[in-house]
């Protein structure tokens, strides 16, 4: 047994409680020390994520293989990016404590177990240690009624949902015989074992996966819990677990039940048409900017089933794409709306951002490239990831979804540009508050990374390439 | 070498003046394109000499390779025959002169006058190279360049609303002709391959007999052809029913009028046949139209001009009549005649639109004759000069037009058919109604009481020396022209004159013919212009109360030829209010309701669906875990139905 395997996981792991520890003795401003940890402990994980070899461990519950690697880095960039937005705002919103980094450390620690999962019991705990992390953090500004009320609202549907999950798990397990993906694959692999029990059981389990990713009509958690929780946190939930959820629903859908793709496909093909509408359609009614990115990002979630409906390499690498775009330009994007800040009270009214250009045209800048980015307009990184996944439908013939995606689109353009005429076009309102440099640092880095994609595509879509190669062995 | 300064002068001033003249002033953009004209006028007329004189071969100058389109090959050329050559030199030595004259009739204009300038030698560029084009893409860019350079020049004016409504009928009408000339350019080359004239017609013998077959019925290939390149010449030299932008034309500034109805523009069409001359002997029937079409308009404009009141109307309508005889002479395959009233008239048009010019300048910008009367004291050089002009107008020996206009009328009667005829009873009608029409312009304008208000009358002189001295040059024209070229233009050596540039069809003696018609003919047509005249002087001379008391009596028929025949109005009822209509319909149903709607409607179904999304968002877990479970049960039924 090669335990060492999930050496990033137990290190991980351990440096979190070794954090809690440190946190507990010192009893003042342990916050921020507790933070730059938990920094530290993702930047000392992600090397290893990258320098230990792969394989496959603990009786066949544990992979490591290149995909594992990538959504790995891409979940620890994810929660460092919004450990990082949160060390300002937590401070003046008066919840910067230290259990706050620690919550977010073992969430991680949850997530990098999903992708990893070969197995649907390993799948569902790692999921479930992610999910308890979020559920706290959610509620994690206790004394206000909205973060409580979001807190709750997540867990009640979150419980339902992992009901559903693990019922779905047990109807798999029960008519198989098995929850290891290399076995389900290889029983699969002969058409007759694809008993109706089953599938039903892997629609269950689409299901509680698909709540995870809120895509529609999983969704309505989605615009509550964010607009509800701590900023903060909301940047948290809006990153690094969509990416771990979609990471592992990609793995559950090609290693076990690849075969089954002819009967899956249509149903990830109705929950992609309906996050997009979805997403396209109910943001343009909102006020509330934080309200309005949940549903962007139910509508993004959309584009990105596009290419796991596809079902083949192509259309995961897409997929892929699709979420190292995505993780940056919605970090960047949070950033902006975190530095909204007037007179030291957060404000999230679209209205709150008029005339941004003329008082804070830095920002406006940077707002308004995420903006475009979203809406995918080239040469923004955010038509790259639209690209591939419409790229791969296309070539799979599967032209509703690459049209409605685009039209989709369209109609969601409004919403992201009317931001942008807000902030450029309408009368300055009083100036924000000056931000932290931190937000700065994190707004020009993913903002670089957003508007300059375009340059050096090559190596990031052949990694991910390589990654969604992995899947199909 | 000296052919091509000819052509590309103008040019070159046209240039520097419209794109360096608001750097170098006025002054500067004048001198550069009156100077380019005179490198034109002296090397044109040249040139021509050393053609017909000095030996000079004919031949073509290659310039530069336009276009290679597979089969398709046009190339920048001039053309350097009898008919290029003489164009080349009368529209150089003309339009200089018309230049030099607007230095003093614009002296006192308060735009920048180097656009004006930059506009009058490109208009004149523009006519070069549709004379000395070698095939028929380059003479259509000379063509159209001549329609974009009258836009230009009679909107000069821009801030005149009357001024930009003529310039605009004056392209929209062209462009009616323009495409029936395209259309035939491109006929010409799905029949031939080629659309260079040299190719053309060495090939006319192959296609004699294809035919047309559309609509039922059938049509010669040539016959076709020839009609579509007339109706493009019907709308730049306004023949009847093509003619309504002419007079509207008037609204430029005088020299413009000058330039278009003298040198310019007008005259293309008239070149355009004779050009092709070889293609239309070819086609008898497109033949009879040009003269019936032509000898229409000779009479038609000449009754109007009989009856209006503005001085450069007058003259207008005049051109469009002198026109149709061109056309006349053509069509009875009278080529030489044609164009050799086109070169006489060039000199005694351009006068009589310059004299006009002189009395506007001296009435300050006064053109209604009613309002003038006795000013031939006051400009003395003026009303000498307009005497010769219109005693060549007129026909009277030994002016020009007697030489030109003569050789036309015997040209259709020698033609010895009925279109013939028609045209020769319609040229003497007309004959008589020019020379009345002149003579009543004359003393309307110089002689009688002033009619003027003091203050204008009182303020009247003659132009500057700049103004006059193109006048007299023009004059000295009016006077020798005929006298000096018909023998050698149309008389029994005229086809060593044109070498084989105008082709008469095989067997057409029309040239012979007219030197030997009964004695009577050569009389009458001078007897008509005399008569009008006579006529005048008795309305305007001796019985000034005759006019008005007459006018009165027909009255109808006044009114009907004060309105120009209502081809305006009938025009504006048949084509320009439906077509404002058809365009209302298509922007308000179809634009605003249909193409604006539905991306409205769209945008209103987004507004709705975001509602309704917003609707079922209420807050209530109960609402969240049912929809959930909806979605699951929906999910599994999609699966177990067609999973």
């Amino acid at each position: 047994m090669n335990w060492a395997l999930a050496l990033p996981e137990i290190v991980l792991a351990a440096c979190g409680l070794l954090i809690l520890v440190i946190g507990v003795l010192r009893k003042s401003d342990s916050a921020q020390l507790c933070s730059m940890l938990t920094l530290g402990a993702f930047l000392v994980t992600g090397l290893l994520v990258l320098t230990r070899p792969g394989g496959i461990g603990y009786y066949g519950q544990f992979t490591v293989d290149s995909f594992a690697v990538l959504t790995k880095l891409l979940i620890l960039i994810g929660a460092a990016l919004s450990l990082m937005l949160s060390f300002d705002y937590n401070d003046r919103q008066g919840i910067a404590r230290f259990e706050y980094p620690v919550l977010i450390l073992f969430a991680t620690v949850g997530m990098m177990g999903m992708v990893s999962a070969s197995s649907l019991m390993t799948l569902y705990v790692a999921l479930e240690l992610q999910s308890l992390a979020l559920y706290v953090l959610a509620a994690f500004a206790r004394d206000e009624l909205r973060s409580s009320e979001a807190g709750l609202k997540y867990f009640v549907l979150g419980a339902l949902a992992s009901g559903l999950l693990l019922y779905g798990i047990s109807l798999v397990y029960g008519f198989s015989g098995t929850m290891d993906f290399g076995v389900l694959a290889h029983a699969l692999g002969s058409p007759a074992q694809a008993s109706a029990g089953l599938i039903v059981g892997v629609v269950f389990v689409i299901v509680g996966l698909a709540f995870k990713i809120s895509a529609a009509p999983f969704h309505m958690w989605t615009p509550d819990v964010y607009e509800g929780s701590p900023t903060s946190v909301t940047v948290f939930l809006a990153t690094a677990p969509k990416v771990a959820a979609m990471a592992l629903l990609l793995r559950v859908m090609a290693e076990p039940f690849g075969h089954l793709l002819a009967s899956w496909q249509l149903v990830i093909e109705v929950v992609s048409i309906a996050s997009m509408v979805l997403g396209a359609l109910a943001a343009i009614g909102q006020t509330n900017v934080k309200r309005l990115m949940a549903y962007s990002s139910i509508g993004h979630m959309g584009y990105a089933l596009i290419g796991l409906a596809v079902g083949t390499p192509l259309g995961m690498r897409g997929v892929l794409v699709y979420l190292i775009v995505y993780i940056f330009m919605s970090a960047g994007t949070w950033a902006c709306i975190i530095a909204m800040r007037r007179q030291g009270l957060a404000v999230e009214k679209i209205e709150d951002l008029s005339g941004l250009a003329r008082t804070d045209p830095g920002l406006a800048l940077a707002f308004a490239i995420f903006m475009f980015s979203m809406a995918g307009i080239p040469p923004l990184s955010g038509f790259f990831g639209k690209l591939y996944v419409f790229l791969a439908a296309v070539q799979s013939g599967l032209w509703t979804l690459a049209i409605i995606g685009v039209l989709t689109s369209v109609v969601g353009s409004y919403y992201y540009l009317r931001i942008v005429k807000v902030m450029y076009f309408d009368a300055p309102g009083p100036a924000l508050d000056r931000r932290p440099s931190m937000l700065g640092f994190v707004a020009a880095v993913t903002g670089v990374f957003t508007l300059f994609f375009f340059l050096f595509p090559g190596p990031l879509v052949a990694a991910a390439g390589t990654a969604a190669s992995a899947l199909f062995g | 070498m000296i052919y091509m300064l000819a052509v590309f002068a103008p040019l070159a001033g046209a240039l520097v003046a419209g794109l360096l003249g608001r750097w170098i002033g006025d002054r500067a953009a004048m001198a550069a394109s009156v100077l380019g004209m005179a490198v034109a006028a002296v090397c044109g007329p040249l040139a021509w000499a050393m053609l017909e004189w000095g030996g000079a071969p004919a031949g073509t100058i290659r310039i530069a390779t336009w276009i290679q389109a597979g089969s398709f090959h046009v190339h920048w050329a001039l053309r350097y025959d009898a008919l290029s050559a003489v164009m080349v030199a009368m529209v150089g030595f003309v339009s200089m002169l018309i230049h030099v004259y607007s230095v003093g009739y614009m002296a006192h204009d308060s735009y920048r006058r180097y656009r004006f300038f930059a506009y009058l030698s490109l208009f004149t560029f523009a006519m070069l190279m549709l004379v000395t084009a070698n095939n028929l893409l380059q003479l259509f860019f000379g063509w159209e360049g001549v329609g974009l350079c009258s836009y230009l020049l009679i909107g000069y004016w821009y801030d005149r609303p009357a001024a930009c409504a003529a310039a605009i009928k004056a392209f929209v009408v062209n462009r009616i002709g323009d495409l029936a000339f395209a259309i035939g350019v491109a006929m010409l080359f799905l029949t031939f391959g080629s659309i260079g004239f040299t190719t053309i017609f060495a090939h006319l013998a192959q296609h004699q007999t294809e035919r047309y077959h559309i609509l039922g019925g059938s049509i010669r290939v040539y016959e076709l052809i020839a009609i579509l390149l007339f109706i493009g010449a019907m709308g730049k030299s306004a023949q009847l029913f093509l003619h309504v932008w002419l007079p509207d034309a008037m609204e430029g500034p005088t020299p413009v009028s000058a330039l278009i109805h003298a040198a310019t523009m007008v005259t293309a069409g008239v070149f355009l046949v004779a050009r092709m001359s070889p293609l239309f002997d070819q086609a008898p029937a497109a033949m009879t139209l040009v003269a019936v079409i032509g000898g229409s308009t000779a009479f038609f404009a000449a009754t109007i001009g009989c009856v209006q009141n503005d001085i450069k109307r007058v003259i207008a309508y005049s051109t469009c009549s002198q026109l149709g005889y061109m056309f006349l002479g053509e069509g009875v395959g009278a080529y030489p005649a044609s164009i050799f009233h086109l070169l006489t008239h060039a000199f005694f048009k351009a006068l009589l639109f310059l004299c006009a010019g002189s009395v506007i300048h001296a009435m300050s910008d006064e053109q209604d004759m009613r309002k003038m009367g006795g000013l031939w004291r006051k400009i003395p050089i003026t009303y000498v000069t307009m005497w010769a002009g219109s005693l060549a107008l007129g026909g009277v020996f030994p002016f020009a037009g007697y030489y030109s206009k003569d050789a036309i009328l015997e040209a259709a009667l020698a033609a010895h058919s009925a279109v013939g005829d028609y045209g020769f009873v319609m040229g003497i009608l007309a004959a008589v109604m020019t020379g009345f029409y002149s003579w009543r312009l004359l003393l309307m304008t110089f002689h009688g009481k002033p009619r003027g208000d003091h203050h204008a009358m009182a303020h009247a002189h003659e132009s500057p020396w700049v103004m006059t001295v193109p006048l007299m040059v023009l004059a000295v024209g009016a006077l020798s022209a005929g006298f000096l070229l018909h023998g050698i233009v149309i008389g029994p050596h005229w086809q060593y004159f044109w070498r084989g540039t105008l082709v008469l069809a095989p067997g057409n003696q029309v040239m012979t013919a007219m030197d030997q018609l009964p004695g009577w003919a050569y009389v009458v047509p001078s007897i008509a212009g005399l008569l009008g005249i006579a006529i005048a002087y008795w309305f305007y001379w001796w019985n000034p109360m005759l006019p008005v008391r007459l006018a009165s009596q027909f009255r109808p028929l006044y009114l009907f030829l004060l309105n120009k025949w209502y081809f305006d109005e009938l025009y504006d009822a048949l084509f320009v209010r439906p077509a404002f209509a058809l365009g209302k319909l298509l922007w308000q149903t179809g634009d605003e309701t249909i193409i604006d709607g539905v991306p409205n409607g769209l945008a209103d179904l987004a507004v709705d669906g975001s509602r309704g999304a917003v609707k079922i968002q209420t807050g209530s877990i109960a609402v969240y875990a049912f929809t959930m479970l909806i979605g699951l049960v929906v999910l599994v039924g999609i699966f177990l139905i067609w999973g």
